[in-house]
């Protein structure tokens, strides 16, 4: 294993106070370290509080800001946070308006989420994301898990919330913005996690993983490596089959790298990708591309589609100024 | 005897199987099982004299909270619901029935928890098993709960193709026991070679 690092034990915050310091315009790191959060709160505003595992940075400290979420709990790599990081993190972040917990389908996520939400205080929903297509159930997770979409539901409901939508209003928002939204992802390579320090899984020189997790878990099929336009297809017909879209519909697309795949290729994927859509006589009305919701240095990427109606492609192009993500302002 | 020794042996057999439990996530998982029982086993041993000072009860409860709010993923919630249910449910000194009972409440809370049953490949797999082996009780209760435990770990490995995950993983998933499940098995064999070693041949029956 070769990474940048000084103690293993000590990777995760060392990590949390350079971003902190770097960003200290957009956010502010809570006690411990146990949450990062928006530097300035708006009073009246439900407050947007995601987490997960470390290590698919950007996702979702780099999304903590105006116009998307007020405070985001960093696990261990891959691994959720705990209960006591989301409490103290609600506690943070509500101005009376309550808070809603956006939270990727992982039994782990889920059952931490929830254990908070039951101790929280204030008002608060919970929006759950699953927007994978390539595994429908397996041990680790309860149902599809939730990928590269919850970027996307992050947005639309931050924009939202900016707005000011009520708890209530968000809670059915996002829940229709991950109905609307799905993925699928391929992995080259695997990532390594630091405190395992060697490959989660091993892999040919000419092989890929089709439908792989964005922590290396395993997917649909290993398969032999195939072009670019062959990947794209078989991505996004899965994608298509899940979402039955209606000619002309307009969508946003996203190709998301895993963080070992340089945007020379993502761009490329862009383009296979498109292609499918346009032969599926479906719109892109919006693009996202980049590295936003990765696992480690893993290569390849992930596909997503969201059906947007009018008003959630507003609230996509609505100002939002994160360490990830900037535009409008 | 004293619960810090149970304690103590329980947590170094999960520090001392670490590499092994993240190997079996990273066939199957997120390979991260072994690093966070082993975060989660250091925090407890920290406060090792702490728990030698209280009561079985407080000492389990202590545990379970320990567990939450320094493992994460999903074996936080569930490790920490198990030890909290047990510090409600057992008497102290605890009888082979008291535990089997504890145990079934265990079970039952881990089943509201994380919406999993029995025979779905996870530590539920190992517990049920074990309650039904103590509800029984008998001679040399000890070792054959310890046995139990550990075949019942091994049977989950041909879980995959019953529950038909297999059509997704292919025959990549056969032959993976799940590392909750072995976790736990670990646990309970400590335990009872802890009490073992104390010239116990079982529990008290009543």
């Amino acid at each position: 294993m070769k990474k940048l690092i000084n103690d293993v034990d000590f990777m995760l915050v060392e990590s949390l106070d350079g971003f902190a310091a770097a960003h200290a315009d957009i956010v502010t790191l809570g006690e411990a370290g146990q949450f990062v959060q928006r530097r300035t709160l708006k009073p009246g505003k439900v407050g947007l509080i995601s987490g997960g595992g470390s290590g698919h940075e950007p996702l979702h400290t780099g999304f903590v800001g105006y116009g998307m979420l007020d405070a985001a709990c960093p696990g261990q790599v891959f691994t959720s946070p705990t209960p006591d990081q989301m409490l103290a993190a609600a506690q943070a972040v509500d101005t009376g308006a309550g808070v809603l917990f956006i939270v990727k389908n992982y039994s782990g996520d889920m059952m931490n989420f929830q254990m908070a939400a039951e101790m929280v205080g204030c008002d608060n929903e919970t929006v759950i994301v699953n927007d994978d297509v390539a595994v429908e159930n397996s041990t680790y997770t309860t149902g599809r898990r939730g990928v590269a979409g919850t970027l996307i539901v992050e947005k639309i409901l931050g924009a939202a919330a900016e707005r000011g939508d009520t708890l209530n209003a968000l809670k059915a928002l996002g829940d229709s913005v991950n109905k609307a939204t799905a993925s699928m992802g391929v992995a080259l390579t695997s990532c390594t996690v630091p405190a395992a320090g060697k490959p989660t899984f091993q892999i040919g020189a000419d092989e890929m993983e089709m439908g792989v997790g964005i922590h290396g878990e395993p997917g649909r099929r290993r398969v032999k490596l195939a072009s670019a336009d062959d990947i794209a297809a078989e991505l996004t017909d899965a994608i298509l089959k899940d979402l039955s879209l209606k000619r002309g519909q307009e969508v946003l697309l996203l190709v998301n790298g895993f963080g070992g795949t340089p945007l020379l290729e993502l761009y490329l994927m862009v383009n296979a990708v498109r292609k499918v859509l346009a032969g599926a006589n479906v719109k892109v009305a919006r693009y996202l591309t980049g590295s936003y919701v990765t696992s480690l240095e893993m290569a390849g990427c992930s596909v997503t589609v969201s059906a947007l109606d009018a008003e959630a492609l507003t609230l996509w192009d609505a100002p939002v100024h994160a360490a990830a993500l900037r535009w409008g302002m | 005897m004293n619960h810090s020794e149970l304690i103590r042996n329980a947590t170094q057999t999960l520090i001392d199987h670490a590499d092994e439990l993240t190997a079996l996530d990273q066939a199957i998982g997120d390979g991260d099982h072994g690093i966070n029982m082993r975060r989660g086993a250091l925090a407890i041993q920290a406060r090792q004299d702490e728990l030698a000072a209280m009561s079985l009860n407080d000492a389990l409860r202590t545990m379970g909270l320990t567990c939450m709010s320094k493992i994460g993923g999903s074996a936080g919630p569930v490790f920490g619901t198990l030890l909290l249910t047990l510090a409600t449910e057992l008497p102290d000194p605890p009888t082979a029935a008291a535990l089997a009972s504890a145990v079934n409440a265990g079970i039952k809370a881990l089943t509201r928890l994380g919406k999993a049953e029995v025979g779905q490949k996870t530590l539920l797999d190992v517990l049920d098993p074990v309650e039904k082996t103590l509800a029984r009780g008998g001679d040399d209760l000890l070792a054959r709960v310890r046995q139990c435990a550990f075949d019942s770990s091994d049977a989950t490995a041909q879980m995959d193709a019953i529950k038909g995950r297999a059509s997704f993983l292919g025959d990549r998933a056969l032959g993976h026991v799940d590392p909750g499940s072995r976790s736990v098995a670990l646990v309970i064999a400590a335990i009872c070679d802890s009490l073992h070693q104390t010239n116990r041949t079982s529990l008290p029956s009543a």
